[in-house]
């Protein structure tokens, strides 16, 4: 874990994590499975009286989506930024797989690069 | 913070507006269907030709909130159902997606059936031990000394061992994974979508709100915990030996893959060596 | 799947006895899945077709059992293809839940019953009319049914025909109700040349997905149906739906489905109904009989009317919606009913309903295994002919 959030080498892509806080029921499984465990549960209440998660190092998140995997609720995921373009969320989209509808997300929080 | 960002990845295969669903919190029913979407993209299959059948329960909601040409059958029914769906129409993909309920109990002869004339489907076993839609009652997969609403002095009935049953009848691919095991499923989900034949994949899955808190087995997160301590991967068991038991080792791994013609190609080579160019297939 | 070439339809006179001409049927109405469970005294239908099938661009599959069979036609129809699925006696009882999924989401699909006695397992090879009640309301919850009775082989394959075009009119299950006598009767059927055949085809959309909504009734109260596997990605449960087809728990919800369903059958009860009519003209009794049964009773009408007696028949040939307007009517100006069926009293009940005490109504019960002995029935005629 350390080795994520020290990292100091230039790399190619930064993670980024992605939170649809409305719909999260804090099972807690993004923030355990975590690997650089860089997720805690908001102090924050949603629409429904969970605490979503929020991402509290934002360096050492990788974008590996193991929360997004994880995430019963479509919550969540994660995703590799490409580092030369910092704020390119539209860009984001095309390291996608899965296609890149903008509507209804709430907030995004972002991780520095690795 | 805040900045408007593409939707999430998995939005795509979702019917978004259906949101949020009906499981419950820390249910492993979503954490699959996350899997799936994945696999689907994975998979590269073109999603209008890719068809999703349930039958009845928690597991059987699946159908509903996923993009596809879905069909949320009667309990039980959704094999012969997908039978029928695969059969007039042979260009889809046809995935069964419910409860171990609905799939071994009440369904268990289609099961059977279809594994042994090798139907082109991929039916995916969402086991929580228990009947959740019902409220946690006893199924044939529970457990010896677990208990359920209907078992409340804990089960004392063997439970199937669902990969050696599908094995058995015939199935060409079988796999067992957890819910914590998300990149396998996503892998083996796909290799099952690309597989021809009677494909089944297990998925062990938390129902906190009825079998673990029932048991005092704890919430999702402790269950994921669990699967994470407790389960070892070994491709290729011998499906006779992954026979699980309460709060036991739990075996995984790709079981089973191997070829075998499907339904269709044995009718239509029958067919055609004996009716000859009679056979208007 | 593309219908059957018309090479399919074997137009000529045949000798052929009400299970085959059933087949028949089906194939000349362009069914190209049928899927069943062996059962007497059905199952020569779905012999004839696991013959058929492959000679004409058809699947069949023999399940594992009736609730199997039941809706892998269901799910054959929702894959594009015109499927029916053939039983009796207890396999009528296990399809029960599928006969109310197809109605609760609209699956054009026809069952076919031959009837035997029971309850139970009862006389598997032996004719009864028991299951007309459990045709109308086996299955649970609110729906309408649509039922057809032949009474001889001819009809056997003509009917067929009819079941499978209402099946795609309505988007309902039609039910084709056969006894075992009118199954193994060996008649005269004339098949006419394939372009002499009505089909009504599929009500598919020609909408745009994005204009689709897969529940909402375009016209006649009946949607059309979507292509799967052409980018609709639509939903089909058997959940109380809104037009969108996906579940709402709500009873607005359930009163828009419910009584759309049901008014989709009853608003064309009119159009539905066929009944077969001999000398009501000057009738004072009418006999109400239907399949093997009015075979029977027209012998006992000609005996009474050699007799003197002022007898009729009225043959309700779809049963379901019954034809209560027809009897109303008569019941206007008709002395009684006589009712002539294989079971304890079923239709009897919706006659007397309908007659509302304008006209007598008697049952001449049988409790099936055989026919009435025609005698039988004219020893009522004559009883109820002298109360006038
Ligand atoms: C014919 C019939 N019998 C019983 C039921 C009630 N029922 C609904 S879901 C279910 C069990 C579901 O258990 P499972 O398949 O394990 O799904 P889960 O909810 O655990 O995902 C039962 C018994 C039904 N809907 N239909
Ligand atoms: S993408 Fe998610 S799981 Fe991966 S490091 Fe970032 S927050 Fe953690
Ligand atoms: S996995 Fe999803 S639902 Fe669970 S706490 Fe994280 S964001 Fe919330
Ligand atoms: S009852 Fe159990 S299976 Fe059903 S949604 Fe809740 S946790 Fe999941
Ligand atoms: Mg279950």
């Amino acid at each position: 874990m350390p080795a994520a959030t020290t990292g100091v080498k230039a790399r190619k892509f930064r993670g980024e994590v992605l939170i649809t806080e409305d719909r999260c029921k804090e099972c807690g499984f993004c923030i355990e499975f975590c690997p650089p465990k860089v997720l805690e549960f908001s102090k924050e209440f949603n629409r429904h009286g969970y605490h979503p998660p929020i991402l509290v190092n934002e360096a050492g998140c990788t974008g590996c989506d193991l929360c997004g995997l994880y995430c019963p609720d479509f919550a969540i995921y994660g995703i590799r930024v490409p580092v030369e373009s910092p704020a390119a969320t539209a860009s984001a989209a095309g390291v996608s797989p899965l296609g890149n509808d903008t509507s209804g997300v709430e907030s995004v929080r972002q991780g520095g690069g690795i | 913070m805040g900045v408007m960002v593409p939707f999430n990845p998995v939005e795509p295969f979702l019917r978004s507006e259906r949101m949020p669903h009906i499981w419950c919190s820390g249910c492993g029913i979503g954490t699959t269907v996350n899997c799936f979407a994945r696999a689907l993209a994975e998979s590269k299959l073109p999603l209008d030709k890719v068809a999703i059948v349930s039958g009845i329960g928690c597991t059987g909601r699946v159908a509903g909130y996923l993009n596809l040409d879905s069909f949320h059958t009667t309990h039980g029914r959704a094999i012969p159902f997908a039978t029928g769906l695969k059969l007039a129409n042979p260009e889809l993909t046809v995935v069964v997606y419910s409860g171990d309920g609905d799939l071994i109990a009440i369904g268990g002869n289609h099961f059977i059936h279809a594994a042994r004339r090798n139907v082109d489907i991929k039916v995916i076993c969402i086991n929580n031990f228990i009947y959740g839609m019902t409220g946690g009652q006893v199924a044939p997969t529970t457990p010896v000394g677990a208990t359920a609403t209907t078992a409340p002095y804990g089960c004392f009935e063997r439970p199937f061992n669902l990969p050696y049953l599908a094995e058995s009848s015939g199935a060409v691919y079988v796999a067992r994974w957890t819910a914590y095991h998300v990149r396998y499923i996503a892998h083996s989900m796909a290799d099952a979508l690309r597989k021809k034949g009677f494909s089944f994949i297990e998925i062990l899955a938390p129902c906190p709100t009825l079998y673990q808190r029932r048991n005092k087995l704890g919430d999702g997160l402790e269950t994921m915990r669990y699967y994470k301590q407790h389960s070892v991967i070994r491709h290729g068991a011998n499906t006779r030996d992954v026979n699980l038991h309460f709060q036991g080792e739990i075996t995984l791994g790709k079981f089973v893959d191997i070829e075998r013609p499907t339904l269709q190609q044995t009718m239509e080579q029958r067919f055609r060596q004996v009716l000859r160019d009679r056979y208007a297939g | 799947m593309s219908p059957p070439r018309p090479s399919a339809v074997l137009s000529g006179a045949h000798f052929m006895d009400g299970n085959h001409a059933a087949c028949e049927g089906a194939i000349a109405a362009g069914a190209n899945f049928a899927a069943g469970y062996p059962i007497t005294p059905s199952t020569e239908i779905v012999e004839r077709f696991a013959a058929r099938a492959p000679l004409v661009g058809a699947t069949f599959l023999q399940m594992e059992d009736e609730l199997a069979s039941s809706i892998a036609i269901l799910g054959a129809a929702w894959g594009g293809a015109k499927a029916f699925t053939v039983t009796s006696g207890p396999g009528f009882s296990l399809m029960m839940e599928h006969i109310g999924f197809a109605a609760m989401t609209e699956t054009p699909s026809v069952f076919v019953n031959v009837q035997r006695g029971g309850p139970s397992t009862g006389l598997p090879t032996l004719p009864a009319q028991a299951d007309m009640m459990q045709a109308r309301w086996g299955s649970h919850g609110d729906y309408e049914i649509i039922a057809l009775c032949p009474n001889s082989p001819q009809e056997c394959f003509n009917l067929m025909i009819d079941a499978f075009n209402f099946s795609e009119q309505y988007r309902n299950p039609v039910l084709l109700m056969m006894d075992e006598s009118v199954g193994h009767m060996t008649e005269k059927v004339v098949i006419p040349p394939a372009d002499q055949i009505n089909i009504f085809p599929r009500r598919h959309t020609s909408k745009a997905p994005s204009e689709y909504l897969p529940f909402k009734p375009a016209s006649d109260d009946v949607p059309e149906m979507a292509r799967v596997g052409e980018g609709y990605r639509f939903h089909v449960t058997g959940l109380t739906h809104d037009e969108h087809g996906y579940p709402s728990m709500e009873w607005q919800t359930q009163q828009a489905l419910v009584g759309r369903l049901v008014g989709k059958i009853r608003a064309h009860a009119d159009d539905l109904t066929r009944t077969e009519e001999k000398q009501l003209e000057d009738a004072e009794i009418v006999l109400v009989a239907y399949g093997i049964s009015s075979r029977v009773a027209l012998w006992a009408l000609q005996e009474a009317r050699e007799e003197g007696l002022r007898v009729g028949l009225l043959r309700p040939i779809v049963v379901w919606p019954f034809p209560e307007k027809r009897i109303r009517e008569l019941a206007q100006r008709v002395n009684a009913f006589v009712v002539v069926e294989l079971n304890y009293g079923q239709m009897v009940r919706e006659v007397e309903r309908a007659a509302a005490g304008r006209a007598r109504t008697i049952l001449v019960p049988h409790a099936g295994g055989a026919v009435h002995p025609p005698e039988s029935i004219v020893k009522v005629l004559r009883e109820v002919g002298s109360w006038a």
